[in-house]
């Protein structure tokens, strides 16, 4: 097993092939449906392009990881097996899970098949992630994006299976797989439908002033100044009104992006397996500068060099980064 | 490093005769470029979807005319349009000629332009999205291909575009 | 016969407005389970330690079936003492809320909360095979879904269970967004959240109502009613109504959704009389009608 593997998303064929020239260890990717948590237009593969995908990626060493990381309504669990299936029959080298049902299900099905606990599936304590291993065999766990690294260094003493942890991209503030806060604006479902903030429901209104407020379904996200940065229309990085905040603020969370490149050797040193780059609803560019930038930095710190990181701060949300809860605890 | 959050506007490029000669001289030249790319990248159309039919003003502010595109694979739409009488549109894409040309050949990250203020859409946010994402799944260069259909002088005026763009957004997309 | 249960208070209710809520919640109200323990902030629990032998026994005592919650985010260590200690009580009755909560629970009996994503036939049949002899199914889950859940959890045995009014609960966080309000961290909270019992409430900016804050949660702004689903609830074997305390008379809430489910209230009667016990919030049903939660689809049933 490699120390910190390169975790890169795929949002199209292009992408994949993008992120495995770029030196990723591994690609996730998701099929064009509800079973993954990027349900977006135009987006993720056929079962088509995931066989020709994993063709690629293994000629050139990289593993492929399918997201099935979404959670089955009753009635239509038959789309998720038949994912899983699929996955199967077209090598896929682990399939990333948050359900119990699909976990359960695949554990007994494809008992060959490595599974990962996804960040959907919230294990955040020692116990959690057990109850994963003990059951179905779960040999590596995402972490929430909610640990300080001595918490995570702690963690990693108690459990059985790999670490992986984000260290670039979306800024997750809620707990993943617990949010319906999509569905309540829009009607489609973040954990049943693997969407969020559709693109459908997102209205981008101009005023004279060069101004510009996002707004979700008629309830409007942001407004942003002529020269303001901006952000996804995402509700947690809105900004409202509160009893103690009458001009309005960012209630959740500011646009900001995770960045933890300053934090790579302390994550290896408290045991970290895998380091994740989030970002599969982004373009070929994104994928091909951050993995870039991360590849050499993995590759400076194995080689016992310091690490020289690009600069990505352009493609940051609203052009700001942070390290967030992996600094810090004050950041909660 | 930094990019100044220009708003994206318009700005005066010769009169309106001048325009319409534009959208005239440009034309034969978008019918050729739209049918090349159909030809050689058929499963873009599957990745838009429902947007086939979608029509789609692609503004470059800095460029005497506007395109109307309609993805349509039975009957394909690009046409250079005025811009002080666009056609009916679903969607608008607004930034300078030189982004949204990396923008198709997907050397700047979309969502980056979009949130530094460069890029400016509004409309159907979802039909803008499948657009990107469709075009993003292209292998190679759109715009290279395009110099290339006119030879040198193609790629010489491709070069000088990007070198202006390139003092215009010095260092943008992390390149 | 169908069960209305009350939920566990979400918010950080003085020690006072909780003996006398649960006075009259055992004394008067026709519930049959009560939820009690913390399930939103671990740094509130021992504010309710003290009265909570007292208030178990008044409610056992007036007949009620109590179950103890557990939290529904489990990091820090005193959250997972707090989680392990709750899983090792004798008693049948613990409602979990957390992947952890399993785990220490093992085989033996237990109800498993809302907050654990029982989404599926599959996930409801793994966990009836682990002990669980009664689940809360996730608010945002629709009609068509809960009907084939219910079925399924009926064939296996178990208590199926569907929120049917109060504030639905959107998302959780490890971060405090009542201490953010208002200046503060998590750790430095000083409990800021007491001062809003019926949440926090969040307008857009250009003053739409949308959200409630409550401490790490997330909540509707409007208070879920399935007043008039509550028959074809019944009807698709969810055995268990629960009801979110509110700062409203819970004790008339109750008493109307008992009244509509015996038959006893027409139901544009008790819908007006609801709305009257809550004349400062609007209601929704959105997410049982598969559509945006905030919703209210009025005459859904005979439309």
């Amino acid at each position: 097993m490699t120390l910190a593997e390169l975790i890169c998303p795929a949002g199209t064929p292009a992408a994949l092939r993008t992120a495995v020239e770029a030196g990723a260890d591994a690609v996730y990717c998701g099929f064009q449906n509800a079973t993954n948590a990027r349900n977006f237009p135009g987006l993720n593969f056929t079962p088509d392009e995931l066989a020709e995908a994993v063709a690629h990626a293994h000629r050139h060493g990289t593993k492929v990881l399918l997201a099935l990381n979404t959670y089955p309504p009753a009635g239509k669990f038959d789309l998720w097996r038949d994912a899983a299936d699929l996955g199967a029959r077209l090598g896929v080298d682990a399939m990333i899970v948050a359900d119990m049902g699909v976990a359960d299900y695949i554990a007994r099905h494809h008992p060959q098949m490595r599974l990962h606990l996804s960040v959907q599936a919230a294990a955040s304590s020692p116990e959690a992630i057990r109850y994963y291993c003990e059951h179905f065999g779960v040999k590596r766990v995402v972490l929430p994006r909610i640990l300080t690294i001595p918490e995570i260094r702690q963690i990693r003493t108690e459990i059985p299976c790999e670490i992986e942890t984000f260290i670039f991209g979306n800024h997750g503030l809620m707990v993943e797989g617990r949010c319906s806060l999509t569905n309540y604006l829009t009607g489609q479902s973040t954990n049943m439908d693997g969407v969020c903030s559709p693109a459908s429901d997102v209205e981008y209104i101009r005023s004279a002033d060069g101004s510009m407020a996002s707004r979700l379904a008629g309830f409007t996200i942001d407004t942003f100044g002529p020269q303001e940065m901006a952000g996804y229309p995402t509700i947690c990085k809105g900004r409202y009104i509160a009893p103690s905040q009458p001009d309005g603020y960012y209630a959740f969370e500011e646009p900001v992006s995770l960045n933890l490149s300053r934090l790579l050797p302390e994550l290896i040193d408290a045991g970290v397996h895998a380091f994740k780059i989030e970002g599969r609803q982004r373009s070929k560019s994104y994928v091909r500068n951050v993995v870039r930038a991360f590849r050499q930095a993995v590759d400076d710190i194995r080689a016992g060099r310091h690490a020289n990181m690009a600069d990505l701060i352009a493609l940051t949300e609203g052009q700001k980064q942070t390290q967030g809860a992996f600094e810090t605890k004050k950041w909660r | 490093m930094s990019f100044a959050a220009t708003p994206v506007s318009a700005p005066k490029i010769g009169g309106k005769l001048a325009s319409r000669l534009a959208c005239v001289i440009v034309q034969p030249i978008l019918t050729r470029l739209v049918h090349k790319i159909a030809h050689q990248h058929p499963s873009l159309f599957a990745r838009l979807g429902g947007h086939q039919a979608t029509d789609y003003l692609i503004d470059p502010v800095d460029l005497p005319f506007a395109l109307h595109l309609r993805p349509d694979p039975t009957a394909l739409i690009l046409r250079a349009v005025p811009r002080d009488t666009p056609p009916q549109a679903n969607a608008v894409i607004r930034g300078r000629f030189m982004l949204l040309l990396e923008l198709v050949d997907s050397e700047t990250d979309g969502d980056a332009a979009f949130f530094s203020r460069a890029l400016d859409i509004s409309g159907d946010t979802e039909a803008v999205v499948r657009l990107r994402n469709a075009l993003d799944d292209m292998d190679g260069s759109v715009v290279e291909e395009t110099a290339n259909m006119f030879g040198p002088a193609g790629r010489a005026i491709l070069a000088r575009l990007r070198r202006s763009y390139a003092q215009g957004a010095k260092g943008f997309g992390a390149r | 016969m169908t069960k209305l249960t009350l939920g566990p208070v979400a918010y950080h209710w003085s020690a006072d407005m909780r003996r006398d809520f649960y006075a009259r919640i055992a004394d008067e109200a026709p519930i049959d389970d009560v939820y009690l323990g913390e399930v939103i902030c671990s740094k509130r629990a021992p504010f309710q330690d003290h009265d909570l032998p007292a208030t178990i026994e008044r409610l056992q005592r007036a007949g009620k079936t109590v179950v103890i919650s557990t939290l529904a985010e489990v990091m820090l260590k005193r959250e997972r003492t707090a989680t392990s200690d709750l899983a090792q009580m004798d008693s049948a009755e613990i409602e979990v809320n957390n992947a952890a909560g399993l785990y220490a629970r093992g085989q033996r009996p237990h109800r498993v909360g809302p907050f654990m994503n029982a989404y599926n036939e599959a996930t409801i049949a793994w966990m009836a095979g682990q002990g669980a002899t009664h689940i809360c199914l996730p608010p945002e889950l629709p009609a068509p879904s809960i009907a084939i859940a219910a079925q399924t959890a009926q064939a296996l045995g178990l208590g199926v269970e569907v929120q049917v009014f109060g504030r639905v609960s959107l998302a959780v966080s490890a971060r405090c967004y009542h201490a953010r309000a208002h200046g503060r961290s998590k750790d430095n909270c000083q409990f800021v959240c007491e001062n809003d019992p019926d949440g926090m409430p969040l307008r857009t900016r250009d003053d739409a109502p949308i959200l409630r804050v409550n401490g790490i949660q997330t909540q509707s702004e409007s208070y879920l009613s399935l007043l008039p689903e509550t028959t074809p609830l019944a009807a698709d074997g969810v055995s268990h109504l629960r009801l979110m305390p509110q700062m409203v008379d819970m004790v008339a809430v109750a008493g109307l959704f008992r009244a509509v489910l015996d038959q006893h209230l027409p139901l544009t009667e008790a819908e007006h009389r609801l709305k009257t016990l809550c004349p400062d919030t609007g209601f929704s049903n959105g997410f049982y009608h598969g559509q945006a939660g905030y919703r209210r689809i009025a005459n859904a049933l005979t439309a």
